[in-house]
């Protein structure tokens, strides 16, 4: 090993500590570029396998009844590859050892082979061969602990039903599996159920029919024109129109993640790679000054300006090595981390866990660059020493008189005070940058704390304010209105009201949007539309209610006519008004008046869904009693769904704002740590001669302290605007036409972020100044800068 | 009777660096006199520095007891130490050690900010003759002017004693009488008690008393029955 590589080595074991504070701020960028690209290739890999090999299709289309004589002409469109037509239903399921009724979505299996299209994988057991076989999604058994051969009743079309567990299996058209009415996946109390064709076909009224489709388009097929020639051949039988993966709810979900994969991967790293170039640059260049005797030294021996620039480089490319060292282990955590997180919320046979290699040589080659870009500066400083002069010590630094000083002098200032401020506005390009990575900490930790506020308003917003029911009775189909009756007379209930649902086309100039338009009386007490500023407004009777984020998609405006085509009862086309627009935060809102619609269809009153108030005591009588009732396909419990809707949500944001504080304290440590270090480097002469001065360690501690603290409480203003941009950015990304974020920013939420990073920043400073207190007075006096 | 500032008793400091022990101070009895100027002389190495920096409550002795008047410095504790330094010593080093971010006013008040009886800072700058440069950086003055500015810096706060480590070591021949002549004229006007260490025989001839170090060892002890001004002095 030659001598001045030995050289390299000492100084980084000299330096460590400021070499882990940088690497670990490189580390979290590596991580996160790790974690984005990597869970992002692997999800959508194994999304791409999975559906390839289990033949997902490309199109949807739910009908009333359709004959299987239509399907060589649906067939026969250009375009379409293959069809899989098929009965399915919803059930109440009656499960041994449970009051609760649970919901499940049935479908049928084709005689003698697995289906052409969304084949599922068969987990264990076998395919359902007989009436009474059903095979079950593996969450489904798992989460209710069945075994093959287990047994449970189902209510399908009115007729209980007698059903054996035959198999399990797992399908990609319920990756994300999410009941009816549900806002989180409920394993235990939604499944999938595949009965034979013959049995379900039965029992649904479907022999020679079919109420589902679906279909897997050519390569060169344009998924516009099959659609129209679809939705053209169906309509006589009441087709609700073809639809594509983007509509599909298991796959749009799943979109809706892996988009945000791709987007932290883009946007987060090189804010991280940033910050850590700034903070090479900072204690490179020091470490050059430091070395100006060594330099010329070296350069009188007749080492090359070559030779000393890349012996600074390689000091800088140590750290790197550490960095991204470090960034490999988080981010393979990290990538666990989401990975158990997936793992709870999607389905898949297999996910690739594994981030690919070339994840790992992308990740380090960026951290390496971008750390020797910062390094850069410094090294060609070093190249640019004369030798003659770098022998000689630097002449001190100029300060000179500016017009703040006549305001430091008005303000009768200590000189300490004076010091702390003259060395801000001497580096002020040093001071801005350090505040700067102070303020994206913060940042960092408002862009993922706003969230509990946000959804602490989704939830109050949804659940105690618009959906007041204490449960949802879903019919198979519409009921008349004298059904609420009967419903009432039920054990435990103690109020209830109707609601519709209606699946309709909007069209407007070139926008076409498939939505769900929810009908209610007028001053519906239990399920209401609730503005922002927590007001029930009611769909004023002769139009349509829009949500915001609807009318913004289809560029309508109130006092807009819009024309609706209603794909259930008469089938008609209206051109409606939208009379009011209304704030939502879930779904894509469209609302009517109940007495409206019905009028508009000509008929009397119909109930799609029941909301009702229950007597809690009586709830598991209400169950036993449904059990028995005809043409119900599920009760949703509203606490059930909130309780888990609040624990998935407070599991998710946890992990996520641990993630980001941790990431924030990494970023504070590496900035404020540096920053003291150097100070302390360049100060140690002026503290020294204070302590001789007579000047205790504290006051001499505060220069030091007093510098990175105020730095820190300078940063933190504009680490609130970052953040709240950031926030902002975020709340705006998320939304989808599943849900929208709302931008709940709250005192508390900055409050936190800066006491997280002026704490973390205390304790860095702190870890420094030991080395003021260590500090050897008279060997700092005789050695000549 | 002559009173004492300074008196050791044995006063030994011995540098342990592993296997070897270096004897910086080797059983040292001394006295230094109240208002005297006192030269220390001696080869560097020989211990004088180490000596100033135990008087100035800087290190500690290895052994030996150490008293300023009738304070025992031998055993006082950090917190200690720096109260002694802040009221009673003023400190003149070789390097000037201003701070480079504080106007010559403003370094001098960093003294007079904590001083109990301080002088002013424009007043103590007028006696080491900067009057003019009040409102100059360290960066915009001459090493003579700098070294001007730490003597003003040490006696603003009208200490008691004035320790002063090669002084002049880093000045040529004209600026470093300057800096003598205000040393001198402090001692003269204001009664400081003033060490001087230097390894320059040349400045002994202004001392009342000089004292000659060997070795960590005291050599010898004169006195100057006629002192030279400054001015006189040359090397």
């Amino acid at each position: 090993m030659q001598a001045l590589d030995k050289k390299l080595l000492r100084d980084f074991q000299r330096l460590w500590v400021q070499g882990v504070a940088i690497a670990a701020v490189l580390a979290c960028g590596v991580a996160i570029l790790l974690t984005g690209i990597g869970m992002f290739t692997a999800l959508s890999d194994t999304r791409a396998a999975y559906y390839e090999r289990n033949r997902f299709a490309d199109l949807f289309v739910d009908v009333r009844r359709a004959p299987d004589t239509i399907l060589p002409a649906i067939l026969s469109i250009d375009g379409v590859a293959a069809v899989a037509p098929r009965v399915q239903g919803l059930a109440v399921l009656d499960l041994p050892g449970r009051v609760e009724m649970a919901t499940g979505q049935i479908l049928g299996w084709p005689e003698g082979d697995e289906p052409a299209l969304n084949a599922p994988l068969l987990r264990s057991g076998t395919y359902p061969a007989r009436a009474g076989d059903v095979m079950v999604n593996a969450a489904f058994a798992e989460a209710n602990g069945y075994e093959i051969g287990d047994g449970f009743a189902a209510n399908i079309n009115g007729q209980r039903r007698e059903l054996t567990i035959t198999g399990t299996a797992l399908t990609p058209e319920f990756v994300y599996t999410i009941g009816p009415g549900a806002l989180m996946p409920d394993n235990a109390n939604f499944g999938i159920l595949w009965m034979t064709e013959a049995a379900l076909a039965a029992a649904f009224d479907m022999e020679g029919a079919f109420n589902h489709l679906a279909l897997s388009l050519a390569r060169d097929a344009v998924e516009q024109d099959v659609t129209e020639a679809v939705d053209l051949l169906l309509d006589p039988y009441g087709g609700l129109g073809a639809y594509g993966r983007d509509r599909q709810v298991s796959d749009a979900f799943l979109s809706a993640e892996i988009d945000q994969l791709a987007a932290m991967a883009r946007v987060t790293p090189p804010v991280f790679f940033a910050i850590a170039a700034f903070l090479v640059s900072m204690v490179m260049s020091r470490i050059v000054t430091l070395d100006r005797a060594e330099i010329g030294l070296l350069k009188a021996l007749g080492y090359s300006d070559v030779e000393i620039s890349i012996h600074y480089l390689l000091l800088a490319a140590m750290i790197a090595v550490v960095g991204v060292g470090m960034g490999w282990a988080l981010g393979t955590l990290l990538a666990r981390t989401m990975a158990w997180q997936y793992a709870r919320f999607f389905d898949f046979p297999y996910l690739l866990f594994r981030v690919p290699p070339w994840v790992y040589a992308v990740s380090g080659l960026a951290a390496l660059v971008t750390t020797m870009a910062g390094a850069l500066r410094a090294a060609l400083m070093a190249a640019r020493l004369a030798p003659a002069v770098a022998m000689q010590p630097p002449a001190p630094p100029l300060f000179r008189r500016t017009i703040l000083d006549v305001a430091m002098a008005a303000l009768r200032l200590r000189q300490t005070t004076i010091m702390i401020l003259r060395s801000l506005i001497r580096w002020p390009l040093r001071a801005l940058f350090t505040a700067l990575g102070l303020g994206a900490a913060t940042a960092s930790i408002i862009s993922a704390g706003f969230m509990w506020d946000s959804l602490d308003r989704v939830i109050d917003q949804t659940f105690d304010q618009s959906m007041r029911q204490d449960a949802m009775i879903l019919f198979t189909e519409d009921v008349p209105l004298s059904t609420l009756a009967t419903i009432a007379r039920l054990p435990g209930i103690l109020q209830v009201e109707p609601q519709q649902m209606h699946a309709v086309i909007l069209r407007h100039g070139l926008h076409e949007k498939r939505v769900a338009l929810e009908a209610r009386p007028r001053d519906a007490d239990l399920s209401r539309v609730i503005t922002p500023d927590g007001r029930a407004v009611d769909a004023p009777p002769g139009g349509l209610m829009l949500s915001h984020r609807l009318a913004r998609q289809m560029d309508l405006g109130p006092g807009d006519t819009v024309s609706v085509e209603f794909l259930s009862g008469r089938r008609e086309t209206h051109d409606l008004v939208v009379t009011a627009l209304v704030e939502l935060h879930l779904g894509l809102g469209a609302y009517a008046d109940m007495d409206f619609l019905d009028r508009l269809e000509r008929r009397d009153g119909r109930v799609s869904v029941a909301n009702v108030l229950l007597d809690p005591i009586r709830t598991d009588d209400l169950h036993l009693a449904l059990r028995d009732i005809p043409a119900l396909s599920g009760l949703i419990l509203i606490s059930d769904n909130r309780r888990s809707f609040e624990a998935t949500i407070d599991a998710n944001i946890s992990v996520v704002n641990g993630i980001y504080a941790a990431i924030a304290i990494c970023i504070t440590i590496g900035v404020a740590y540096n920053a003291a270090r150097i100070q302390l480097s360049e100060r140690a002469r002026e503290l020294a001669s204070l302590r001789i001065l007579g000047f205790s360690r504290g006051e001499v501690s505060g220069v030091l302290v007093g510098e990175t603290m105020l730095l820190a409480i300078l940063a933190q203003p504009p680490g609130w605007l970052m953040g709240a941009g950031i926030a902002r950015a975020l709340s705006n990304s998320f939304s989808s036409d599943l849900y929208a974020i709302p931008l709940v920013l709250t005192p508390s939420t900055f409050a936190t972020a800066s006491l997280i990073v002026l704490a973390a920043s205390f304790v860095s400073v702190m870890l420094v100044r030991r080395r003021v207190d260590r500090m050897d007075l008279v060997a700092v006096m005789k050695t000549r800068e | 009777m002559v009173q004492f500032v300074f008196r050791t008793e044995g006063l030994t400091k011995v540098y342990d660096s592993g296997d070897v022990q270096v004897r910086a101070l080797d059983g040292v009895d001394l006295e230094l006199y109240a208002g005297e100027l006192a030269v220390l002389l001696g080869a560097s190495g020989s211990g004088k520095s180490t000596l100033l920096n135990i008087l100035g409550g800087l290190d500690h002795a290895t052994s030996g007891r150490v008293w300023f008047r009738d304070l025992d410095l031998t055993d006082l504790g950090d917190r200690a130490l720096t109260r002694y330094r802040r009221d009673h010593v003023g400190f003149v080093f070789q390097f000037y050690n201003l701070v480079p971010s504080l106007s010559a006013r403003e370094n001098v008040q960093l003294v007079t900010d904590v001083a109990a009886d301080p002088m002013d800072a424009a007043e103590a700058l007028e006696m080491v003759g900067l009057a003019h440069r009040l409102d100059h950086f360290p960066a915009e003055m001459s090493g003579g002017e700098q070294q001007r500015v730490a003597i003003a810096r040490a006696i603003a706060k009208r200490p008691e004693v004035l320790l002063c480590d090669e002084p002049t070591g880093a000045l040529d021949s004209k600026t470093g009488v300057a800096v003598l002549e205000v040393l001198n004229t402090i001692n003269d006007t204001l009664g400081t008690s003033t060490i001087v260490i230097t390894h320059n025989a040349g400045i002994q001839a202004m001392a009342h008393r000089v004292i000659r170090f060997a070795d960590g060892r005291i050599g010898g002890v004169s006195e100057n029955a006629r002192r030279v001004a400054p001015h006189e002095i040359s090397w």
